[in-house]
């Protein structure tokens, strides 16, 4: 009797309801935020207002969804050229929460949230979470990192808001990750898809079957992963793993997620507006063609992003999930346009670099890109750790397996790179964003 | 008679054979023989030690990537033709010798060779067979 009242209230979580808006309706209410959200800007952001005046534009040209080609671009260095506070839209007072993007290079970026933004927020996560099929009653550990990223709290609402009973553990500490894990009867995790990677590796060292444990599911995002990462994970441990995005510019985690088709992640375009463009010329790409995804906040109140581009390059599936939900679908992130790395003139994505090593062994083993130059040729070296599936004490046996990587990268990738085996943990294992490519070029 | 030989991965580079001899010398464990395999890049370091159960334990808790493998301790007389002796044994059998190297200690004036046979228990077969001997493990041990 329990079950079958537990399904009624789990089957489909309240949160969820606009996942299935008509698409008319759907367009409708963007058309409305949207010209809320282009108001706002010109009203209160100095810089929005500044493109517009540029282009001669004012928000009443903002007549249909089609003409927000016409608007300005953000880029990520006006966060930074304005920082911290120059691209707020809500005064101090208003503003709740103040998140720091760990920028990668360069200055940090500063990111603010109003009370109704954070309930935004949580509402996407909880519409993500229970689209991954989990509900009230469920163990979710938290394991992105707490604090000025936004990947740890935002996690930590969406899983509470969805009723769930949230375990914070925050990053770093795989032994006590493990611990709590097995010792709660943890059933989802959220976390970076490379720390799971070192997780199911280190519980393996201490002799615990992730494939035993009650976790039944796993959210990762905040780094590109590929599918074949995926099948790896799913074996190893017998979870669905799912892929979210987000990124902090726009709210955090929470723009987009997979539902259990894993055909593509759903935008929540209630909230976030999706845009294909040509990553060169800024010029709209239709839908089923691949470019840079650019995002418009449609509700946004503290910090409203307008056409944000978002350097990740993907695109918009056509068609509809199966699933039932309106909401369009991307397909996953698998390269960022910062991503690429220009070697002798050939692009080179680390991800390409991945799929090699993944086609050799079928397991994915630690690596990392190592670039230097030479006598003003760009040399590549690919870092492979040696693990014990691929440790074999026949000198001939490690040679063979050095010329099979050293063949499947020189066909991915196009060029010639140094494969060097070294030794197992000689890597450094990030708790975070995996860090895959040391550039030691001076230009 | 097949004795446990413990491999390691270790790169090509200063100071990465003191590591694990370190931690062995730490827990008391002697290495009665150590062989380096090597290319340009990296090595393999085969080890006959006196625990191989708890060296193998020690090295993996301490993130290197080891492997057991099974050899045998070969006999061979102390004289010209000694090994060309052992070897004609081999002859015409199929049995594939992997690699071999020589165990730094003699016992009762005799060499001792080790080696790794694809098919170590065809091996053991015809070297008894052709009245070559075979130290167990204890015996190679005490030398």
């Amino acid at each position: 009797m329990n079950s079958t009242l537990e399904m009624s209230v789990t089957d489909c979580h309240a949160a969820s309801v606009p996942d299935y808006t008509p698409v008319p309706e759907l367009r409708k209410l963007q058309l409305k935020r949207l010209q809320a959200v282009v108001m706002r800007g010109w009203q209160q952001v100095k810089l929005f207002r500044a493109r517009m005046d540029e282009r001669r534009l004012t928000p009443e040209d903002v007549g249909s969804l089609e003409d927000i080609a016409k608007l300005p671009f953000t880029v990520k260095s006006d966060l930074r050229d304005t920082y911290p506070f120059g691209l707020f839209a809500s005064p101090m007072k208003d503003v709740v929460r103040l998140h720091v993007s760990s920028g990668t290079t360069g200055k940090p970026i500063v990111v603010a949230y109003t009370k109704e933004d954070v309930d935004v927020w949580t509402s996407v996560l909880v519409r993500c979470l229970a689209g991954c099929g989990l509900h009230r009653g469920d163990i979710i550990q938290v394991a992105y990192g707490y604090g000025l990223f936004t990947g740890g709290l935002g996690a930590h609402y969406g899983a509470e808001g969805l009723g769930a009973t949230v375990v914070p553990t925050s990053g770093g500490h795989a032994d006590r990750q493990i611990m709590l894990m097995k010792d709660f009867g943890v059933t989802a995790i959220c976390c970076t898809p490379t720390y799971f990677l070192h997780l199911i590796d280190r519980a393996a060292e201490l002799g615990v079957d992730m494939k035993e444990l009650p976790l039944r599911a796993g959210v990762f995002g905040a780094e590109p992963w590929t599918e074949s990462m995926r099948q790896h994970i799913e074996k190893m441990s017998s979870i669905e793993a799912f892929d979210i995005y987000g990124l902090s510019e726009i709210i955090g985690p929470g723009v987009g997620c997979e539902c259990r088709r894993h055909e593509g992640l759903h935008i929540f375009e209630d909230h976030f507006y999706p845009e294909i463009v040509d990553p060169a010329s800024g010029e709209p790409l239709p839908d089923g063609t691949e470019g840079e995804l650019v995002l418009t906040t449609l509700s946004k109140q503290a910090m409203p992003m307008i056409r944000y581009r978002t350097r990740d390059i993907t695109m918009i599936l056509p068609g509809r999930c199966e699933c039932g939900r309106t909401l369009r679908r991307i397909g996953r992130i698998g390269r960022r346009s910062d991503d690429m790395l220009i070697i002798r003139g050939v692009n080179v994505f680390p991800s390409q670099v991945e799929s090699a090593l993944l086609q050799i062994e079928g397991t994915l083993p630690h690596y990392q890109i190592l670039l230097t130059r030479v006598q003003g040729l760009d040399q590549m070296e690919v870092q492979v750790e040696v693990t014990p599936q691929m440790f074999n004490d026949k000198i001939g046996a490690l040679q063979g397996l050095h010329e099979r990587l050293q063949g499947a990268l020189d066909r991915v990738l196009g060029i010639r790179v140094r494969v060097a085996l070294v030794e197992a943990y000689s890597i450094e294992r990030s708790e975070g964003k995996a860090k895959r490519v040391i550039d030691r070029r001076t230009s | 008679m097949k004795i446990q030989q413990i491999s390691l991965f270790a790169e090509n580079k200063p100071g990465h054979i003191a590591a694990p001899a370190r931690l062995l010398a730490q827990e008391g464990i002697d290495i009665r023989s150590l062989y380096l395999a090597d290319t340009q890049q990296y090595g393999i370091l085969r080890m006959i030690v006196s625990e191989w159960e708890k060296a193998a334990t020690i090295l993996e808790a301490h993130g290197f990537v080891v492997k057991v493998t099974e050899v045998l301790a070969v006999e061979v007389p102390d004289r010209p033709g000694g090994l060309a002796d052992v070897l004609s044994a081999l002859d015409g059998t199929g049995i594939n010798i992997e690699y071999m190297y020589a165990f730094p200690y003699m016992c009762r004036g005799q060499a001792i060779l080790i080696f790794r046979f694809a098919d170590p228990d065809a091996a053991i077969e015809r070297l008894q067979t052709a009245g070559i001997n075979l130290l167990a493990s204890d015996e190679l041990l005490k030398q």
